[in-house]
């Protein structure tokens, strides 16, 4: 029924321009062989006589004869059940020897925005064991952080800590991890599918891989499959995905590479000035829609180029996602894992899921006190270095001292010290009791009286 | 009408010919009918923008005329709800579609079903005005929907006037030339509502947070940015407005921002009580949600759909204050379409009328006499999110040669956990000096001087950090050294407001005026006791001094407040 065309006029890095007779929907799936090769493109402008389309596995071996047809339908995931424990290319494509997904269920990947009158409001505490997120950024389940870090820092180890020990408490539920890696290299990805398979969670995840070597383009696919798939078993089957990316940067460079293709007006640093909007139309697809019982939860990873916060990718990614985890090379260099600078660092969903009836009534009390404290005494880190120490006052040599045992004691754990918040909270309050109890500004006195070390004993004994 | 045909279709920008629409008309793109606007005419093309998803159209598929701009509803029943870009109710697209948006879905901006109790308040006989009430309905408990005849009817002579119980589309009244009134009419979203005179901003904008009232006062039908980088608190800033400022209406427009965060408000607001009348805050609210991964032309109309809904409560006679998260978001709306459409990009990509349009939509601001008569008044509080949160960049730049109010967001306040995390060195307010009559006459003789006296110890705080930097606090004179724990209370007991906390989150005015005239009173005692060649040890560990910080946390905070500083007084007359 579709209607091959042998009418390439152009062809200009990932694009191809054809001419053609009948109408082509935007967005429009192609097929393009050429040889025996089959690869799959997208229009991206349609006009009465020509189409530009965007190859996903790269414009390499197609020629001015190569035949088109347009499918007369958008890009669809298959999707069932039998999804859960594969492995699939970057463009959805076996990689694990397996069949082909018989579908069930056919979805559009561009994926319908979620009605903001159909959510509910995300709550639910996830436990993850690490006491700079569960005790100062707390994890809610339907939320999407994003941990922000640098090349060759430990986001991996911290993603994977993530992804074994996260629980919500005292529940046990179907739950599901889905992995999407966009031009990562093959050894880290190795790293993620090792750890998968040594503890199981293989068995209940979907992994796509689109590794360094896969043609750049597939990569805007990539993360589009993954939420597809995501929404598919939270919404449909009713489970509680986590859901992991990375790294987001390599799919902005591919993005910034298609709009260079299109000759378009570029944002900052030459990045799309529609960026915000396609990565909020991967970002948004977490949450909680009411009445149904699962739900997704993003950690997209990102590494930033330069360390810089300011780059568009991670400032971008900051706006949009409802908080961010930072990694810290400067604590890395201290030997601290995991080297999450709490300062920058925020969970914007913190405070519907801490306090009574979620974690305990002083968490917001204390995790405010932790922060006032630990920044201050960053602060004096550099006046101590110019006066030196014996120059500060005795106040400000124990905000000082604070911000070394913080880090050391609080921040830096085991990669397999899966710490309860009781014992995070437990370590903050040992911490803050070794200033004076009228510096406790930020805290109730009624809390005081009853978690202080110094009253704990007594109160706990009534 | 026309009916043209797609000849070209480029994400959300469709080109047309055969079409005989004005700019900015509104047409029904594809065989779905999508809702569009038209944005550019040039030869025999028409330029249009989708407000919905485009994948799948095609060239050759319809495009048809409505003959009219993109307008409000306006009548009953728009209180409490919830909408997207274009005012369409997104509970009704949630039944007619289900918990994903789809699209080409028709719903009405308010319930042409429902009846309404209608009460005249004009009879047979009576002459008219455009804009004149002509009767009531009770919308929600406490607020009064005033039906007026639409501004841009002429008016008339009443020839008949019914009342009781009426749907929006059924005549209520009939003027001489037989023109038909009903309870709704439509109003064009990018055009300001007329009124017969604006007022000056001598009123203050009671928001019970301490950094904004007691230093950077909003005025009643005044306009504020409040930009700054991500997680600095925008978003806080404005829903904590929303619920604690002392107007009669809010208007939150969510524009190109979180799903999540709509969900917390809708969630918040029916529950939570409006402090001046004890009713859920939703029944005074009206909200806009439009988020980020919903399409970017309805984001960009969200903006002045907002506007003419806030315009129109301020045509009754009520004080509105419309909210809008964020503006960045808009004028990256704007960019993306003009990047579409080839435009000549000005500063940043940006198309050169951002500076024009940013103007025009501030400028719908302000306390004025309504053709009803009575005064009404918007009040703008925009969120501005300039990338890597440098304020140099076009749209803050443009946005604060507008607005008079600037609060500025630090994010190594936010780091601290110091919230609001209003810089008070960098943030100013220009209706200053014409609001502070008001307080004298409303709090206190002494706000003014208060307000003054801790403006100048932060300036002083500041240029003493610089030298300890160099040489350490203890380096210090005595009473410079008293300035900088006086400027640590001021800045930790006073300005830092948690908008989570149950009580402390809002401040009322005389609240907020005993705990600096308790601070500053104790910087005079401390003051006092170093002229005595006291050590400045001893005057900074004063018990009563901590004990001051937690004040604010308590609702009856009065009688502690006393107790507090009894026990100062008694303490430094003990020191030695
Ligand atoms: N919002 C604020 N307004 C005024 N003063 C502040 C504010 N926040 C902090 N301060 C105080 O002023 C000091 C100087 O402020 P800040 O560090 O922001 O200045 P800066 O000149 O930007 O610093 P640097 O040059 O070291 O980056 C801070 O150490 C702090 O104690
Ligand atoms: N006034 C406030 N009181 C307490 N916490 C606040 C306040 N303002 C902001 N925060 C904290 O900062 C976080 C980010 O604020 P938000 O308003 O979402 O930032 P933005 O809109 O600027 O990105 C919030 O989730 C909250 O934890
Ligand atoms: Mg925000
Ligand atoms: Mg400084």
């Amino acid at each position: 029924m579709t209607k091959e065309y042998k009418t390439i006029t152009e062809i200009s890095g990932p694009l191809i321009f054809v001419e053609k007779t009948e109408p082509v929907g935007y967005m429009e799936l192609v097929e393009i062989r050429t040889g025996g090769e089959l690869k799959r493109g997208q229009v991206l402008d349609s006009s009465d006589e020509i189409v530009v389309v965007q190859i996903f596995e790269g414009t390499g071996g197609l020629s001015k004869d190569s035949a088109v047809s347009f499918t007369g339908d958008v890009i669809k995931m298959p999707l069932s059940p039998g999804i859960v424990g594969r492995v699939l290319s970057g463009s959805g494509k076996p990689r694990d020897g397996g069949p082909e997904i018989v579908p069930d269920v056919l979805r559009d990947i561009a994926g319908a925005a979620i009605n903001p009158a159909s959510r509910e409001k995300p709550r639910a505490f996830i436990q993850t064991g690490i006491s700079t997120i569960d005790g100062t950024n707390t994890l809610v389940r339907g939320q999407k952080l994003p941990i922000f870090s640098g090349a060759g820092l430990p986001h991996n180890d911290l993603a994977l800590q993530i992804a074994r020990q996260a629980k919500a408490l005292g529940e046990a539920e179907s739950f599901a991890v889905i992995f999407c890696a966009m031009g990562i290299t093959n050894e880290e990805a190795q790293h993620f599918l090792a750890d998968f398979e040594r503890t199981g969670a293989l068995e209940r995840a979907v992994v796509f891989l689109n590794l360094a070597d896969d043609p750049a383009v597939e990569r805007i696919l990539t993360p589009r499959l993954g939420l597809t798939t995501a929404e598919y078993l939270a919404f449909d089957l009713d489970m509680h995905v986590l859901i992991i990316y990375t790294d987001m940067t390599n799919y902005c460079e591919s993005l910034r590479q298609m709009g260079a293709a299109r000759e378009e007006v570029p944002g900052r640093r030459g990045y799309p000035g529609y960026m915000y909007t396609d990565l909020a139309c991967q970002y948004e697809r977490a949450g909680i829609i009411r009445g149904k019982k699962g739900s997704i939860t993003q950690f997209p990873i990102l590494t930033m180029p330069g360390d810089d916060i300011t780059h568009p990718i991670p400032d971008l990614s900051g706006y949009i996602t409802e908080g961010q985890i930072i990694v810290s090379r400067e604590l890395h260099r201290k030997g601290i894992y995991p080297p999450i600078d709490i300062r920058p660092s925020l969970s914007r969903l913190m405070n519907s899921g801490i306090g009574k009836g979620h974690t305990r009534e002083d968490h917001r009390a204390v995790s405010d006190q932790l922060y006032a404290y630990y920044a201050e005494g960053n602060d004096l880190r550099g006046l101590a270095a110019i006066v030196g120490k014996e120059a500060l006052s005795e106040r400000d040599k124990l905000v000082l001292e604070f911000a070394d045992k913080f880090e050391k004691r609080f921040v830096n754990q085991g990669r397999d010290e899966d710490r309860s918040i009781f014992e995070t909270l437990q370590i903050g309050w040992d911490l803050l009791a070794d200033l004076p109890e009228a510096m406790l500004t930020r805290i109730d006195d009624k809390y005081i009286k009853v978690y202080h070390p110094k009253y704990a004993a007594s109160a706990a004994k009534k | 009408m026309e009916v043209g045909k797609i000849s070209r279709v480029a994400g959300p920008l469709v080109q047309a010919t055969g079409l005989k629409a004005s700019m900015y008309d509104l047409v029904l793109v594809g065989e779905e009918g999508l809702m569009s606007e038209v944005i550019g005419i040039s030869g025999n093309k028409h330029i249009i923008q989708v407000y919905e998803d485009t994948g799948g159209v095609r060239p050759g598929e319809p495009v048809k005329e409505t003959g009219a701009p993109l307008v409000a509803q306006l009548g009953p029943g728009i209180l409490t709800q919830i909408y997207d870009g274009i005012q369409r109710p997104l509970p009704m697209l949630a039944a007619a579609s289900g918990d994903f948006i789809s699209r080409g879905l028709f719903v009405d901006g308010i319930d042409h079903k429902k009846k309404w109790e209608f009460k005249p308040v004009v009879k047979k006989g009576d002459a008219v005005k455009p804009g004149q009430s002509i009767g009531e309905v009770q919308e929600q408990l406490l607020i009064k929907h005033k039906i007026m005849v639409p501004p841009n009817l002429k008016g008339g002579v009443i020839k008949e006037i019914y009342s009781g119980n009426f749907n929006v589309d059924e005549t209520i009244a009939v003027l001489d030339d037989g023109t038909k009134l009903t309870m709704m009419h439509k109003w064009p979203v990018r055009r300001a509502r007329p009124v017969t005179k604006k007022l000056a901003p001598t009123i203050p904008l009671r928001t019970g947070q301490r950094v904004i009232d007691g230093f950077f006062s909003l005025a009643k039908g005044g306009t504020a940015a409040i930009p700054g980088g991500f997680g600095t608190g925008k978003t806080v800033m404005q829903q904590t407005l929303s619920k604690w400022a002392d107007v009669d209406i809010v208007v939150y427009v969510g524009c190109g921002e979180r799903g999540n965060e709509m969900a917390d408000l809708l969630h918040e607001f029916p529950e939570l009580q409006d402090p001046r009348t004890g009713r859920p805050l939703m029944e005074r609210s009206i909200v806009y949600a439009n988020t980020s991964n919903m399409p970017v032309a309805a984001r960009e109309a969200s903006v002045y759909t907002g506007m003419t809904t806030s315009e129109y409560y301020r045509d009754m006679g009520y004080d509105v204050l419309m909210t809008a998260d964020s503006t960045s978001r808009w004028a990256e709306a704007m960019r993306e379409m003009g990047s579409r459409l080839e435009e000549m990009p000005g500063e940043e990509g940006y198309p050169a009328y951002l500076g024009a349009r940013l103007a025009d939509f501030y400028e719908r601001a302000g306390r004025a006499e309504v053709l009803n008569g009575g005064q009404g008044s918007v009040s703008i509080v925009g969120a501005v999110s300039p990338p890597g949160g440098d304020f140099t960049e076009p749209v803050t730049q443009n946005t604060l040669r507008m607005v008079k109010v600037f609060w500025a967001l630090d994010s190594k306040l936010t780091q601290r956990r110091h919230f609001p995390s209003i810089n008070w060195l960098d943030s100013y307010s220009l209706y200053d000096l014409d609001l502070e009559p008001w307080f004298v006459q409303n709090v206190s003789p002494d706000w003014n001087k208060n307000k003054r006296r801790a403006m100048a110890i932060l300036q002083e705080n500041a240029e003493l950090e610089e030298i300890v930097m160099l040489v350490g606090s203890d380096a210090l004179p005595e009473d410079q050294q008293v300035t900088l724990e006086v400027a640590r209370m001021i800045i930790n007991f006073w300005l830092a407001q948690s908008a989570f906390h149950p009580v402390d989150t809002f401040s009322p005015y005389k609240k907020q005026f005993d705990l600096l005239a308790s601070i500053l009173k104790y910087r005079d005692y401390a003051f006092e006791a170093v002229q005595k060649g006291i050590p400045v040890a001893q005057i900074t560990s004063v018990p009563s001094k901590d004990a001051l910080a937690k004040v604010r946390l308590e609702a009856e905070y009065e009688p502690i407040l006393a107790k507090v500083l009894a026990q100062m007084d008694t303490e430094f007359k003990a020191l030695k």
